[in-house]
């Protein structure tokens, strides 16, 4: 990364644009695996889950600390949250949502570190290219609208039956006649899938988008040669701008956790309504 | 040459309507809900935390076609995999 600083022109701007949006991958095609997302991700997970577990081994009746407070109202807006759109038992359901938007808030978070640090932690590790945001990967994003996907189809069934699930399909908005079975399911279809697709592209093309405009400030600093105008304005818009797209940036990431982890709720108790 | 210059100044065309139209949209979106936001707490102002919240969601989901746009946008401007196809 600092040799490619060096040099300039706009080759050089692409370059460092596309160096890091470059996974950390092994193997090829289909079966590429991005190990700096899972690595990310992965880590992300358990940090968060050893936050709570640590919280609720400690936590007291009496006087709580910060920490067990600040727990304490995580989980509890949570659970207000998912009390006003899910009606029935949430003993699954608000974990899940807390799960979701924990770990989802955690890897945006990645994306307000400084851009080259995480690479060049990991290049002291040998690893050439390094993307610290997970949920800028498309891979990432599927993968947890999939397992959503999954349960709104169990939830579906578990409330309604393979009998009363099949039958909503072909009948739901229309009717039941004979001829409208096939635009009945169709238009099924189209919702059920339009659910997971959306909710992946949602988190990944905001944090895409967030990531690269990261960069692209970053590349003010290419203009940095002297003492000179252009390197001072280049130095004094990266530092202005870079720090006020960081704090439009903590509202887009707590926002963008918050809605995954709405949206789930509120398609987990769709799938379970009956028309 | 001539081919790439003509692919880039297609790709440069379609990325400025990408994320213009996709400003305005959400731009008008915001403004709209906003302006209902602003109109409804100023008429009951005891709701205003639950709005604020339901205001928040939704301004998520107003932005997210447009920033999914700009990342769409911001893919081909510097992974472009037309031109890529051309370079081969």
């Amino acid at each position: 990364m600092s040799e490619m600083a060096t040099e300039q022109g706009s080759g050089a701007s692409t370059d460092y644009i596309v160096h890091h949006l470059t996974h950390l991958k092994v193997g090829e095609g289909f079966w590429a695996l991005h190990l700096d997302t899972l690595i990310v991700s992965i880590g992300l997970g358990a940090l968060f889950l050893w936050i709570f577990y640590s919280a609720a081994r400690k936590a007291t009746s009496g006087v709580p600390g910060k920490f067990q407070a600040f727990v304490e109202m995580v989980v509890e807006f949570v659970d207000n949250q998912v009390s006003e759109v899910f009606h029935g038992k949430r003993g699954f359901v608000a974990p899940l949502a807390l799960t979701i938007f924990g770990w989802v808030f955690l890897m945006n978070f990645m994306d307000l570190l400084p851009l080259d640090y995480p690479g060049l932690i990991a290049g002291a590790f040998g690893a050439h290219y390094f993307r610290a945001v997970p949920t800028a990967d498309v891979n990432t994003t599927f993968a947890m609208s999939l397992t959503v996907f999954v349960l709104i189809l169990f939830y579906s069934v578990r409330a309604k039956g393979f009998g009363g699930f099949g039958h909503e399909l072909f009948t739901a908005p229309f009717g039941s006649h004979f001829l409208l079975w096939i635009p009945n399911f169709f238009l099924n279809v189209v919702e059920l899938l339009s659910k997971p697709i959306s909710l992946a592209m949602r988190l990944f093309g905001n944090m895409y988008a967030g990531e690269l405009v990261f960069m692209l400030i970053a590349l003010l600093g290419f203009t940095v040669s002297g003492l000179d105008f252009g390197s001072a304005f280049g130095f004094f818009g990266q530092v202005v701008m870079g720090a006020a797209w960081t704090i439009f940036h903590i509202l887009i990431i707590t926002l963008q956790a918050f809605i995954f982890m709405v949206l789930t709720v509120v398609y987990i108790s769709m799938a379970q309504a009956h028309h | 040459m001539e081919a790439i210059a003509s692919v880039q100044a297609f790709t440069a065309l379609g990325l400025g309507i990408i994320i213009g139209l996709g400003a305005i949209g959400a731009c008008i979106g915001i403004g709209i809900m906003g302006s209902k936001f602003l109109e409804s707490a100023a008429r009951q102002p005891e709701l205003t935390p639950m709005l604020t919240g339901r205001m928040f969601l939704l301004a998520g989901l107003i932005d997210a076609a447009f920033l999914i746009g700009v990342a769409i946008a911001m893919f081909f401007a510097f992974a472009n995999p037309l031109l890529a196809q051309l370079q081969q």
